[in-house]
Parts: structure tokens; sequence; C-alpha cells
């Protein structure tokens, strides 16, 4: 047996290279931030109480009075639960920004950074790791929802698909917030800067209450915000009926294009300064 | 024959205002240690991160085993290892667990890694706490999973980044045990220390660099010796001879430096490298019938050889702001 300490002679591991590589080490560093997760249960605790006090606080406080001005034969829970998974989900994607932020501050990512590894795996393992704690707090959200009157009204299939997209917007969403976490100075700032700008974001939009309630040059806004292109397209899947007037192409598309040019334009971003810090 | 395994030829890095690097250069033979010395702000960590290709330098070269710092630098990740105050491990993981993931990233199977996760445990005295979160291992250990984590993929070239600072001394000799067994391997490092008395030990050779440039190089014998050289302390029985002892001394060459300590009934006279001028101040002293209770020939510290070279005294602080 070689001696433990010994230097090697020369470069003797076969590393995969190109996108094998991106892939293999990507995976590696999901794995190590998913095995964080149940290691950190306050992490776990609060992104789950959140959508849970959510759901209460407004199906009874606001329910009664909101649900006045939605259409006939829509409950106000039915209402709420894709709201509140787009609202959620969204929020959730701060995380992405407070984990990268604290990675560097603590110098795990210079060691990342000093070993033969694609430059991307720190970034993707994170996103990626993101979207598996995303999807969980998706699945409580809809059992809560079935608490409150919540239902798949459209069948299993258009509700599984509703998580997956609503996952996939918090993934996109996540790249923005990766650009965050990289240019602040530590996670307490990157819990600020990643989660205030979320708020305006969620709440003028069609989340909470119809847009057709608010004023009109606010409409403007809300009808053009992405969350209430998601909202409404996870609306439509859970209700298994597209809005009046639209197609599912109608509304899928707007949500697609979002979710693909905001990954086009953030994570390139992303990567470039990750190259930097 | 030795080669250098590592060079740093005139690189410069600036941060805004800040001219960290002004043009270093160095060398570092395979198979040695070289003690990179410097106040804060000096430059020694900026330099280790250009050499671990975590900066670009704005100019200059720098290779490592051959490869360049700036062309090859996943060539150069293959070979070196990086710890101390910048490369950490994670506090969540355990240490098998660190271990194992570096094993994995540098391409190992899940068996490899698993066993060199064993086998550097074991070597560093961690089995036992293997399988705990490295959040609640101590400082001695941790620094030494940090170490260990370094090792997974057999690098050539160590850089040791101010690796015992904030350590207890058992735990620091400890280090020091290990890193003169990897050296002893073959190992070639590059070691930044705050603890001069650490360059002492460890460093074959040192460098002492100062607001970005290189303002000294050599072993810590050389550096001790081209500054003040030794000083010869001269105690002696009768308070009231100090003068007298004084002008005896002052007539023999050198005739500056030399002087009077009251408190300590001692002469101290300057006698740079040459022993037998020591020799001949006791005996000129003895035949004057003056008593001579006690005498030492010492050698300057490296840290007066610091305080010489730079104008400052080495600060125990460990940041260096400007490498951030």
């Amino acid at each position: 047996m070689t001696d433990v300490l010994a230097p090697s002679a020369g470069p003797t591991l076969r590393r995969p290279r190109g996108l094998l590589a991106m892939a293999h080490d990507g995976w590696i560093i999901t794995w190590r931030n998913l095995v964080q997760l149940p290691r950190t249960p306050e992490l776990v605790l609060f992104t789950l109480i959140q959508p849970v006090m959510f759901v209460l606080l407004f199906n009874y406080v606001f329910g009664g009075s909101i649900g006045q001005a939605l259409p006939k034969g829509l409950s106000y829970g039915q209402f709420l639960i894709p709201g509140i998974m787009v609202q959620t989900i969204v929020f959730g994607t701060s995380a992405t920004a407070v984990g990268l932020a604290d990675d560097l501050q603590k110098g795990i990512v210079d060691r990342f950074r000093s070993l033969p590894i694609a430059r991307s795996a720190v970034l993707s393992g994170r996103i990626v790791a993101d979207a598996f704690r995303l999807l969980m707090v998706a699945v409580v959200l809809v059992l809560v929802g079935f608490a409150v009157g919540f239902r798949f009204e459209g069948g299993i299939a258009l509700g599984l698909l509703m998580i997956v997209v609503a996952v996939v917007f918090g993934f996109a969403m996540s790249w923005v917030e990766a650009n965050i976490g990289l240019r602040v100075k530590d996670p307490e700032t990157a819990n600020t800067a990643g989660f205030i700008w979320l708020f305006p974001l969620t709440f003028v939009s069609s989340v909470f209450v119809p847009v057709y309630s608010m004023p009109g040059w606010l409409q403007v806004v809300a009808r053009n915000n992405p969350v209430t292109l998601v909202a409404n397209l996870l609306r439509s899947l859970s209700l298994g009926e597209t809005l009046p007037g639209t197609t599912w192409f109608d509304q899928a598309l707007p949500v697609a294009l979002w979710c693909i040019g905001i990954v086009a334009v953030f994570a390139p971003m992303a990567v470039n300064r990750y190259r930097k810090v | 024959m030795t080669s250098p395994i590592i060079v740093v030829d005139d690189v410069r890095k600036r941060f805004g205002e800040t001219q960290a690097l002004d043009g270093v250069s160095l060398s570092v033979d395979q198979g040695t240690v070289l003690g990179l010395l410097g106040p804060n702000g000096a430059g020694k960590t900026t330099t280790v991160r250009v050499l671990a290709t975590l900066l670009k330098p704005d100019s200059g070269s720098a290779s490592v085993a051959g490869y360049d710092v700036n062309k090859q630098a996943d060539e150069v990740r293959s070979v070196i290892g990086l710890t101390g105050q910048y490369a950490a491990v994670d506090e969540k993981l355990t240490g098998h667990e660190n271990l194992w993931m570096v094993g994995r990233l540098l391409g190992m199977s899940k068996a490899d890694a698993h066993q060199r996760a064993g086998e550097l445990l074991e070597r560093f005295s961690l089995s036992d706490a293997g399988d705990r979160q490295v959040r609640t291992y101590s400082g001695g250990m941790r620094r030494r999973v940090d170490l260990a984590v370094s090792l997974v993929g057999r690098p050539r070239v160590l850089f040791l980044d101010e690796p015992t600072t904030g350590l207890d001394p058992a735990s620091r000799l400890e280090l020091w045990d290990i890193a003169r067994e990897l050296v002893a391997d073959g190992t070639t490092v590059l070691l930044t220390t705050q603890y001069l008395e650490e360059a002492d030990e460890l460093a074959d050779r040192i460098v002492v660099i100062d607001r970005g440039t290189v303002v000294a190089e050599g072993t810590a014998d050389e550096l001790k010796d081209r500054t003040r050289g030794r000083v010869l302390q001269v105690e002696i029985s009768d308070r009231n001879r100090l003068e007298e002892a004084r002008d005896v001394l002052t007539r023999m060459a050198p005739p500056e430096g030399v002087h009077v300590d009251v408190a300590t009934r001692s002469v101290f006279v300057p006698v740079g490298t040459d022993t037998a001028l020591a020799a001949n101040a006791i005996s000129i002293l003895s035949s004057t019938g003056i008593d001579i209770a006690d005498f030492t020939l010492e050698r300057p510290s490296l840290d007066d050889v610091f305080l010489e070279l730079t104008g400052n005294s080495p600060s125990p602080s460990d940041d260096e702001e400007v490498a951030k």
C-alpha cells in the first residue's frame, strides 16, 4: 500500500470532460446541498410554515371579502392556492442568493474553484438542489390546499403539470437570485436584497386578488407581470379550463418565453460573475 | 538536482486604488518548503490566490509544475492542494462526506473515494469523528480535516495559507509534523504565515514580501545574518564598572552600536558574523579585571529581521483585506 500522504507522480485521475463533466460535477454539488437540507431544519421548517400561514391567513381573513370579487362558482380556496404557489416558490428562490453568499463567505466556493471541476457546477448544483426544495414546498402547499377546499378539478395529470410549471418558473427565477447572491458581501445582505423586490413582484399580480380589482394604471403592470401569467396558467391547470377567450397555447407560450428568457439572460450573467469572484 | 516547480515572474495585481502585487517574482524548488512572510496587506494571500488560479494577475506570469496559471488553469488545479484561511470545508457535512465529495469531484469512483476518505481520516486521527458534522469539531480537528481535504487528490504542490493561525500549541505542533512528513514524501509546500517561528521551523527558504514586492529572500540563517548579525551580551558583576566595560569594548571594532543596559548590568556589542570578535571581546574584558557574570551570543530573531526589512512588526491579526 502506498503512503497516505505521498504526492501522486503525475495526473492519474481521469475526469469526465465537457457536458458530462458539467452534469457529473453539478450532480455531486447538488448532492452536497441536498444532504444539508435535513441538517438545517430551521430552513425547511420556515420554508414550509410560510405558505401554510399564507393559505390560512388569506383564506380565513381576506377570503370573505375577496371571494365576492371572484367570478361566480370559483371558491377563494380554489383561486388562492395556485397564486400562493407562485408566490411561495418565488419567495423560496431567495434562498438561492443566501446559500451562494454563504458559501462564498465561508470560503467553500474557493475550495471548489481550486479543484479541476466544471465552472458551472457550484451554480447548477445550488439551483438544482433548490428546485428539489421548491418541489417539496409545492407538494406541501397542495396538501394544505386540499384542507381548505382546493381540488385538482381538471384531473391529476393537469394537477401534476401545475406543480411542474411552478417549479420550472422557480428554477428560472433562481438564476436571478444567483446573481444577487454572487454580488453581495454576505448572507445577511443576500437575505434582504434577495427578498425585498419579490414583494412588489408577487403582490402586483393576480396572486391574491383579481387584477380587475386594482386601479387602472396598476392593472397594466399587473397584467404583464410574469407572476400573473404563471398564476393564471396554474389556475387554469388546477381547474382544467383556460381563461375565457384563450387557448392553452395562448396561456402557456408567454410563460415558456419568460422562463427561457430569464434563464438565457441571467444564467450566463451568473456564470460570468462566478468566474470573477 | 532540483528544479523550480513554482515560478512567479513579475506578477502585478491591482484592486481599485491598492497595488496588491507590484511585480512579485519568486521560485520554489521541487520538494522544498518556501515560507512567504510579510505584514498584513503585503500581498502574501494575493500571491497564493494567483497561484491557486483563484485570481487572474493583471500582468506577469506564473506557473505551477510547468502549467501556466492563466492558460492551463485546470491542469494547475489537478496538481495543487489549497488549505487555510480561504479554502474551507463544509460545516454541515461530516468529515467523511467532505473528503468523499472532493474525491468524487476529482473523478474517483464511489468506492475509491470512500477508501481514500477512510485512510485520510485515520492518518489525521479523525476516524472516530468521521461521521460527525464538521461544525461539531474543535479548531484543531477542523484544521486537520481541512488539510486532509486538500490532500485527497495527492497534490504535488500544497499551499498552506496561515495554517496554524488561532490553533493551540499542541495542534500547531501536530500540524507541523504533518507538514514535515508531506515534504519528506516529496510534496512541495508554499507556506504563508504570521508566525516567524513557523517559517523558521518549516521553511527551507523564506521570501519576505512587503507592499507587493519581494524585499528579501534566503534561508532563515542567511536572513538573520544579513541584517544586524549577532549581538554579544556581557553581564558585569559590579554595576559600578559598567561604563568602564563599555569604554573597553567600544575601543574594539565596530564602534557603533555598543550600548549599556543598567537594569540587566549588561553591555551589548554587535559583532556581525564575526564570532572571533566576540571571543576577543570576552578575553579583553577579563584581562582588564572586570568580572563577567554571564555572557551570551544571540542571533537576532526573525522578528528583528522582519522589523528591519519592512519597518513593521508582524501583526497577529489574520486578515488581508485587499485580497477580498
